[in-house]
């Protein structure tokens, strides 16, 4: 449920609990008023849900998290399990 | 896309999907509920399936907001539209959604005014635009989508918008939760958790479930690796004979959730002492109701909607598909009466839905006609 | 000429009203065309349902072609209503391998449209048919109360000699054929959604709106007898031409979903709005079902000439599952890939 995806902080309004976030070259104003005061800068990743920020990514966290997913898939050589693109040989 | 493709990469993915074979004991079956809809939809996006032994069952979940939403509520809000001078928006997800007399888009085509807005702040900028209009939202979703709703009432009396109203239909995950594992039939070792709505409420909530009931909860986000990183916790806390609530989704969720979203959910809503959701009845204290300060914005009491109750159509099993007692493909509706183009429940309509994630899925070699 | 007859069929069409989505080019659309209108019209040319009708005319085949253009807004990045109607009749005629001859075209004006938006489109017609060497040789005008229509429709009529080397046709794919795409997908259904400016966000795109003959021209010049089957992905996407292409075989198609290539912004928007690139629509794409001995030359063919360089083989047809469409990720993941339902409709919660 609660589809909500990662943007970046491209520009923070003055006034307004606002700021202009990149998703993947597609940039929308998004609120920013459920986080604490100050919490985000440019250059930060938020998690943008109907048009609000839900919460600043932690990038060491998912930095962390990652490192160790890879480390368990290295010791099985899985990446050689890596299956698609293979085409058939074609039909004669 | 950062925090997206990386948790998408095929080798990592193929790694832990090892790492889960190897830990899934052979000798017995894995019943895990992924809770969310969001889940649903990302294990069938991405062919999950495919990558998990079969003696993991996963079981779909009531974390889909259209979905647990009754019949009536649906023509309470219709019944908004249908009113003289009145703009319902609501989100895309609703459009399709059946009610009695048709979906919102339906209703639409025969003249109604119904808009689709992106965020509960476009309906608050169409009623600023439309002073003579009155611009209606027909709020759905959980604790994560409630907060954003929240904030737009309290910007909408700030900026005096008195052409503005809320039919407020959110619920809670929680009590959904507690009576599905209260269910009779229930038979569910684990569950990957709430991510999106954990962000704002964190993970306490979902104690009392591995304190009480035994079973471990893995607060999990919604990338495929992210849920095949929640199984593996899943299957190891049953190997440890464990049941705790762990957090994959680190990188998202405060273990305290978002103290001011939580704020805001306290000063606009209050809980409603009863509310009824699709297929699993009323349950108590499960749903959200704007506060008597802020009822100058509440659709409920400004339009005096009807609040009937209407049955599921015959043959139905929604409710039995909710709480995962039965697969899809197990009710009587399914792919004959009941299918993405005429959705008879609203668990055919969302992508999110079981019943429409599993009717594209496992249709693979049978051509059902619409 | 051949005389056809007319053959009377029932009607099979149960929905009481038309909806959007009658008009969306998926599900709906299907059934509107086959279950009403073709029980009606029903004739063994009509029946195939192709983007071109090929009539035989003393011996040479000739491929005509009609369709509607109702966008809004009328200009959009990149193009504009008038281009739009040039490019997608020529490409309707492209991939049922007819070299365009001519057009007509019928403006269905609203009152109270400014002259210079009309100038402009018919400009934008008239370049776009001297780039595809084509005339505009006949039409209509007719104009409606204010209100009755988005400023201006346009509606068209084209005719082109069908190219004796390819047989277009679906029945002829085997298992083993490669399915060619001529470059990134969505970018122009994402535009419009853009130019609407309902959702409020912005991105640096176009839409893809271009003729594919040249592209097709040069693939049939390289390997005519590769080509089993073409369709320009229009409403419905990639996705909702590939069933169309399945569903009267006895075959099924594998996508290799991470090989579809596509701009970074079709993306970003589908991910936030939770849509499937593979049902926006293109405007300026086309999807071949090429032989696979033909597959590299067919390739190398269409990136030969200037726009083709992103042209890429991202699938192939298998003999299971049949009449499916199955997407294929980069770790042995499947999942169905179905046609659109309805309109694309963005999902938040
Ligand atoms: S198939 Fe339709 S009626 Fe049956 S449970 Fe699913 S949504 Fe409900």
């Amino acid at each position: 449920m609660c589809l909500a995806i990662p943007g970046q902080i491209v520009e923070i309004a003055e006034k307004e609990p606002l700021a202009r976030v990149n998703v993947g070259g597609v940039t929308r104003n998004v609120n920013v008023g459920l986080l604490d005061d100050g919490a985000v800068a440019p250059g930060d990743w938020i998690l943008i849900h109907v048009g609000f920020a839900l919460s600043k990514i932690d990038e060491g966290q998912a930095h962390d998290q990652l490192r160790m997913l890879r480390a368990m898939g290295e010791d099985g050589l899985a990446i050689e399990e890596v299956r698609g693109y293979r085409f058939a040989e074609p039909s004669q | 896309m950062k925090y997206v493709d990386e948790f998408r990469d095929a080798g990592i993915i193929s790694g832990v999907a090892r790492e889960i074979a190897r830990t899934a004991k052979p000798s017995r079956l894995y019943r895990i509920m992924e809770v969310c809809g969001g889940h649903t939809h990302s294990i069938y996006r991405h062919g999950l399936r495919d990558v998990l032994p079969a003696n993991i069952e996963l079981v779909h979940g009531p974390g889909c907001p259209v979905c647990v939403l009754p019949t009536g509520r649906v023509d309470d809000g219709l019944a908004i539209a249908a009113r003289e001078n009145v703009i319902l928006t609501c989100f895309g997800d609703m459009m399709r959604v059946p009610g009695t007399k048709g979906t919102p888009l339906e209703l639409k085509a025969r003249g109604a005014d119904i808009r689709m807005v992106y965020s509960p702040l476009d309906a608050l900028r169409i009623a600023a635009s439309n002073p003579e209009k009155h611009v209606c939202f027909f709020a759905i979703g959980f604790e994560t989508t409630a907060p954003s709703t929240a904030l737009t009432i309290l910007r909408a009396q700030e900026l005096g918008v008195n052409n503005f109203s809320v039919f407020c239909n959110h619920v809670t995950i929680v009590p959904a939760m507690r009576a599905i594992l209260d269910s009779p039939d229930m038979r569910i070792d684990g569950f990957v958790g709430p991510g999106h709505v954990s962000s704002i409420t964190g993970c306490r909530p979902y104690e009392f479930i591995a304190r009480d009931y035994g079973k471990p909860v893995v607060v999990s986000g919604f990338e495929p690796l992210d849920i095949l990183e929640s199984i593996l916790l899943i299957l190891r806390q049953l190997d440890a004979g464990e049941a705790r609530v762990e957090n994959q989704y680190k990188r998202i969720v405060p273990w305290e959730g978002n103290p001011p979203a939580l704020m805001a959910l306290a000063r606009v809503f209050e809980l409603r002492p009863y509310f009824e959701w699709r297929g699993l009845g009323f349950i108590s204290q499960s749903a959200l109701s704007i506060k008597p300060d802020f009822a100058g914005f509440d659709a409920e009491k400004l339009f005096n909607v009807p609040g009937v109750r209407v049955t599921d159509p015959r043959g139905a099993q929604c409710g039995e598909v909710l709480k995962g007692v039965l697969k899809p493909p197990q009710c009587k509706l399914f792919g004959t009466e009941c299918n993405p183009e005429h959705p008879v429940g609203a668990l055919m309509v969302s992508s999110e839905g079981a019943c429409a994630a599993y009717y594209r899925y496992a249709m693979h070699a049978s051509a059902v006609e619409a | 000429m051949t005389v056809l007859q007319p053959v009377r069929k029932t009607p099979h069409f149960a929905d009481t009203q038309i909806e959007m989505a009658h008009g969306a080019g998926g599900i709906a659309s299907r059934r509107l065309v086959e279950g009403l209108i073709g029980s009606y019209l029903s004739n063994p040319i009509l029946q195939t349902f192709a983007d071109a009708a090929t009539i035989s005319v003393n011996g040479s085949n000739v491929a005509t072609t009609a369709d509607g253009f109702v966008v809004k807004p009328l200009r959009f990045p990149g193009g504009s209503i008038g281009e739009l109607a040039v490019n997608g009749t020529l490409n309707d005629l492209a991939v049922s391998a007819a070299k365009p001859i001519a057009l007509m075209a019928t403006l269905i004006l609203e009152a109270g449209l400014p002259t210079s938006t009309l100038e402009s489109e018919v400009e934008a017609m008239a370049i776009a048919a001297r780039k595809a060497g084509v005339c505009i040789v006949g039409g209509d005008t007719k104009v409606v109360e204010h209100g009755k229509a988005d400023g201006m429709y346009v509606s068209t009529f084209g005719i082109g000699l069908v190219d004796g080397r390819v047989r277009i046709d679906a029945a002829s794919i085997q298992p083993g054929d490669r399915i060619l795409l001529s470059g990134p997908i969505g970018a122009h259904g994402i535009t419009i959604l853009l130019a609407r400016g309902e959702l409020d966000l912005q991105a640096d795109l176009v839409s893809d709106t271009r003729p594919v003959w040249p592209f097709v021209s040069a693939l049939m010049d390289r390997c005519a007898s590769g080509v089993r089957w073409m369709r320009d992905p229009t409403r419905g996407g990639v996705a909702t031409s590939l069933n169309e292409l399945v569903r009267g075989t006895a075959y099924g198609v594998a996508l290799y979903e991470d090989c579809v290539p596509m701009h970074d912004a079709v993306r970003g928007a589908c991910e936030l709005l939770g849509l499937d690139p593979l049902h926006i629509a293109n405007e300026g794409q086309f999807l071949a079902v090429v032989a696979a001995e033909h597959a590299d030359a067919a390739l190398a063919a269409v990136r030969g000439v200037a726009g083709g360089e992103e042209a890429i083989l991202i699938g192939e047809v298998r003999a299971e599952p049949k009449q499916r469409v199955i997407g294929i990720n980069g770790y042995g993941g499947t999942r169905v890939i179905d046609m659109l339902v309805g309109d694309p409709l963005p999902r938040i919660c």
